[in-house]
């Protein structure tokens, strides 16, 4: 059974569905197309060979052959877990959208259903094309999202988003092009075993960094996303941190690092610098937010830098092991990386959803509006201190795992690497404990807080769903970092063989 | 006289041309449709001639070789005709709201199609020529069609005066050419060449030559004319202008360089890199200034005849074929963007300014959303046939080893995508200034629909139009 496809087409025709049955009846039927694509997506975990690191649930067809374009899809160890997390998220986002989102509906449903089939599509294609298509296929949706049901500030926010993106892109697209006039073909595969030279790596690395880097996103190309953040509305603002900024790490995963293995070993320190200052810097700018969300936001890009850390330390590492055959270390960065950007996917979500609930009923995000909101609102603040603490990266969650396995393996590349992205661990508990002193704890502080009302059942049940994820993973990780450690075992033995 | 079959089609347009000129004569005021309902009819009448009469491979010649139907011309006529249809449906509402004509309208633009069919056609440089001056002469009377209007008249005044310049610079270059080879034949100038492409006298033809096609493609630095026509023609004829026209001067650029001067490329591929970068960056740079929306699609259509050269300046047929995918899809892209802007227009509330797009989405969500695909597609996005055309062009350009080209190029199309954005923008984001709905005619609105679905599906399925194009130029 073509599973990739269907989830695909599912969740794209279905957003369609949803626009035309209307306002009225339009979220029943999202939610139905949502869980149906979750159910699909399971075999993805349940059905999947953690053997071997080749492509699974493959499925090919001619597409434009006057361009050797093929609808080629496939999953391996590393698309799996973020193709779970998108069709988890998706279902969450339905249920935020219940009875906030009241200004057309249908349309906004309907975007996230279709924005969903394009995201698993990035993650399942084999084709570089059918990934460049999907991949800016998103921004469309999102464009929308964030510019008709946005905040004050929307139409910059939501244009910024596009021009960054796209331009980040379209070099890629370049680059892509490049390499098939190269390899005669646009399969990634066939790219990751093209041999090139020296300059073309250096040139081609570039133009995948600006690429992703933007997406994902790293300093100092990072502008666009607390604006971004900041502007869309709740469920908008979870996508993006969940899912969209994971298709920058995808891409490194699966373009920069297997294509250009060379350029990655020659500009690591470069990737490893900018990484440890998204870490560190970014982490000093989010101590001093006092909006909610850009302040989450700015914790995005500061855990994002892990993601990027985790994934280029490996070039330290086997330096360090220079003639011994172990790769070890390596591989657990990369799985850290791994594991931070599935985790970060829940919790990030889940600390957007919970500025959501404050916000539907305050219609304020700023922190001084806020004091004393366990007085009224005990069970919510139940909720997001536990969700900060995952933030925080509190052992017992996800947010630890993650972490933990990076900063281990930066110890084997350099001291002082791992010294400054442990600094994570002091920052990220200060900026998110102290905004959660200053709006859960606390005496009531003005006469809003005093009349909020308690999270209703439907809240309770999507935060009650990020909850129980972040704490499995947290206790046990196994099942995940299994489902992709042949991937990424394979990965860190190709990239690290020279192409030249 | 032999093969006089092959021109079936151009002969049978050419008949309907004058039952509708004398007809039209003889009708009553009240029975004005019937122009439009004639003209459809010769449109639909000519397509399937061409396509009756297309040879399965290979090109036929008529006319001791100067009329010739090969593959590329087949594609290009069934989308010139195609387009025309399109044209004349957004068109007719307009037209019979303005006190235009019907009969002169139809007429002169129905003259514009023979001599875009006669280009397409062309074997020999004055083939060629005549046809392009049928063109030519028709948009300028279309242009100052409107007459009592002063701008339209002003429009099609700098247009006949640059236009006739440039006729005679593309004149002066056939002269030159003809006598550096000895001949007027394409196939004979491509044989002289062949031995000596360096040649003094065709080098400078050729200069020639080149301003002619970029002044006719509205490429920069030829491309003043193109904003003030955009602007002050009627938009039926803007619309009219910025769509099949495109597809003729790609096949006037393939007939000259690739046909007769091939041998010469590594001469002319340097002119149109310049034509085409100063195209994509001022096309693209200018348009973000503009507060008028047919001044804006002007400048946008100058960056756009920026990529099509692109493709045949890579000078392989790889390149020849992306180009016609993109004029092709540019031209009903164009053709929609301006349907949904007649779609909008009424007398007394011309639509102008981009901000009377503003709150579009509340007005008729149908037509915002098929010209939010029209944008994205110009912008290049995918899953938009727009995506593809680029993709092609690029791909051409790569593989010629211009890869700064393509860099320069990709980099321009993203500040254009800001000037696209921000029509969205007024369309979704943006309330309405005035809430009365946008209404149009059944089959217009069925018109509108089917070519924003084509938008998609030919984004979805871009081999339906690829095969063809690729087919016009391999072997």
């Amino acid at each position: 059974m073509p599973i990739l496809s269907i989830i695909i087409w599912l969740t794209i025709l279905g957003g369609v569905l949803v626009l035309f049955v209307g306002d009225q009846r339009c979220r029943p039927v999202a939610l139905a197309v949502s869980v149906l694509a979750f159910l699909f997506s399971l075999p993805l975990f349940f059905g999947f060979d953690r053997s071997t690191a080749a492509l699974q649930f493959v499925e090919h067809v001619a597409w434009l052959p006057s361009f050797s374009i093929n609808y080629s899809l496939g999953v391996d160890g590393i698309s799996a877990p973020l193709i779970l997390l998108t069709t988890f998220i998706n279902i969450i986002v339905v249920i935020s959208a219940w009875e906030v989102i009241k200004d057309r509906p249908a349309m906004y449903l309907a975007s996230f259903q279709i924005m969903t089939g394009f995201m698993v599509g990035v993650f399942a294609a084999a084709d570089a094309i059918l990934f460049y298509v999907f991949f800016e296929a998103t921004l469309l949706p999102m464009f929308l999202i964030i510019g008709i049901w946005g905040g004050p500030r929307r139409v910059y926010a939501t244009i910024k988003f596009f021009l960054y993106t796209f331009l980040g892109s379209v070099f890629m697209l370049v680059a892509l092009i490049y390499l098939y006039s190269e390899a005669g073909s646009f399969d990634i595969q066939t790219f990751h075993k093209l041999p090139l030279g020296a300059n073309a790596q250096t040139l081609i690395f570039f133009a995948f960094l600006i690429a992703f880097a933007v997406k994902i996103p790293m300093w100092p190309v990072h502008t666009w996303l607390p604006d971004a953040h900041v502007e869309a509305p709740t469920a908008g603002s979870a996508v993006l941190a969940a899912i969209m900024l994971k298709m920058g790490g995808y891409g490194f995963l699966r373009f920069s690092l297997p294509i250009v293995p060379d350029a990655s070993l020659q500009l690591a320190w470069l990737m490893i610098l900018l990484s440890l200052i998204a870490v560190v810097y970014i982490g000093f700018v989010a101590l001093a937010q006092s909006d909610m969300k850009k302040l989450i936001a700015y914790s995005s890009i500061s855990h994002m830098g892990f993601v990027t850390l985790g994934m280029f330390i490996m070039f330290g590492i086997m330096a360090n092991t220079q003639g011994s055959a172990d790769i070890s270390h390596a591989v657990l960065g990369l799985e850290g990386a791994m594991v931070q950007m599935i985790s970060h996917g829940f919790i990030s979500a889940a600390m957007f959803l919970c500025v959501g609930v404050v916000y539907d009923r305050m219609h304020s995000r700023m922190i001084s509006d806020y004091g004393g909101v366990v007085n009224t609102m005990p069970v919510f603040a139940a909720f997001m201190v536990f969700f900060a603490m995952a933030n925080a990266g509190l052992p017992g969650t996800s947010g630890f795992v993650g972490e933990f396995m990076v900063i281990i393996a930066s110890f084997k590349a350099n001291f002082w690497f791992a010294f400054l992205a442990a600094t994570t661990l002091i920052l990220g508990a200060a900026y998110t404990l102290w905004m959660i002193k200053r709006v859960i704890f606390g005496e009531v502080a003005n006469d809003n807080v005093a009349a909020l009302t308690d999270v209703n059942g439907r809240e309770k049940l999507m935060l009650a769903m990020l909850a129980i994820m972040v704490l499995f993973f947290g206790l046990w990780p196994q099942p995940m970092v299994d489902l992709m450690h042949s991937s990424i075992s394979n990965l860190v033995a190709h990239a690290t063989v020279s192409k030249l | 006289m032999d093969n006089l079959g092959l021109a079936t089609p151009e002969i049978f347009l050419l008949c309907a041309i004058c039952v509708i000129l004398i007809g039209d004569l003889y009708v009553r005021e009240d029975q004005r449709p019937l122009a439009y309902l004639l003209a459809q009819v010769s449109l639909i009448g000519t397509l399937l001639l061409t396509w009756s009469i297309a040879p399965e491979i290979g090109s036929a010649t008529a006319f001791g070789g100067s009329f010739v139907m090969d593959q590329m011309s087949v594609v290009c006529k069934t989308w010139i005709l195609a387009v025309s249809i399109g044209v004349f449906l957004y068109s007719r509402d307009y037209i019979n709201s303005r006190n235009i004509t019907n009969g002169e309208y139809y007429t002169l633009a129905l003259c514009g199609v023979l001599g875009m069919m006669i280009m397409v056609s062309s074997s020999t440089m004055l083939t060629l020529y005549l046809g392009l001056e049928l063109l030519s002469l028709s948009l300028y009377a279309l242009v100052a069609l409107n007459r009592k209007d002063v701008r339209s008249s002003e429009a099609a005044m700098k247009y006949f005066v640059l236009g006739a310049l440039a006729s005679g610079a593309l004149l002066y270059g056939i002269s030159m050419i003809y006598g550096a080879t000895g001949s007027l034949h394409f196939d004979a100038i491509s044989n002289a060449l062949a031995t000596d492409a360096d040649s003094t006298a065709a080098v400078f033809g050729l200069a020639f030559l080149v301003v002619g096609i970029g002044f006719k493609f509205g490429a920069a630095p030829f491309h003043m004319w193109v904003p003030d026509v955009y602007e002050g023609a009627p938009t039926s004829v803007t619309l009219y202008i910025s769509s099949a026209p495109k597809i003729a001067a790609f096949a006037l650029a393939m007939r000259f360089l690739v046909d007769g001067l091939e041998n010469a490329h590594s001469n002319w591929q340097g002119m149109l890199i310049i034509l085409s970068v100063m195209s994509i960056v001022l096309g693209n740079v200018i348009a973000i200034a503009q507060v008028s929306i047919k001044r804006m699609l002007a400048y946008s259509t100058i960056s756009h005849v920026g990529f099509i050269l692109l493709g045949i300046l890579s000078g392989s047929e790889q390149g020849y074929s992306a180009s016609m995918f993109y004029a092709i899809t540019y031209a009903f892209t164009s053709m929609g963007a301006f349907g949904i802007i007649l779609a909008m227009d009424r007398v007394g509330a011309d639509v102008q300014l981009l901000t009377d797009l503003r709150g579009l989405f509340r007005r008729n969500p149908v037509y915002a959303a098929v010209m939010m695909l029209l944008l994205v597609s110009m912008a290049g996005v995918p899953p938009t046939v727009g995506f593809y055309a680029k993709l092609a062009v690029l791909s051409a350009v790569v593989q010629a080893d211009l890869v700064w080209l393509a860099v320069v190029a990709v980099i321009f199309s993203v500040v254009g995508a800001f000037y696209y954005l921000r029509v969205i923008k007024y369309m979704f984001f943006d309330e309405p200034a005035e809430t009365q709905p946008v209404l149009a005619a059944f089959d217009v609105k069925v018109g509108l629909s089917i070519n924003g679905a084509a938008i998609l599906l030919f984004g979805v399925f871009p081999g339906l139009i690829m095969a063809a194009c690729v087919a016009a130029f391999s072997g």
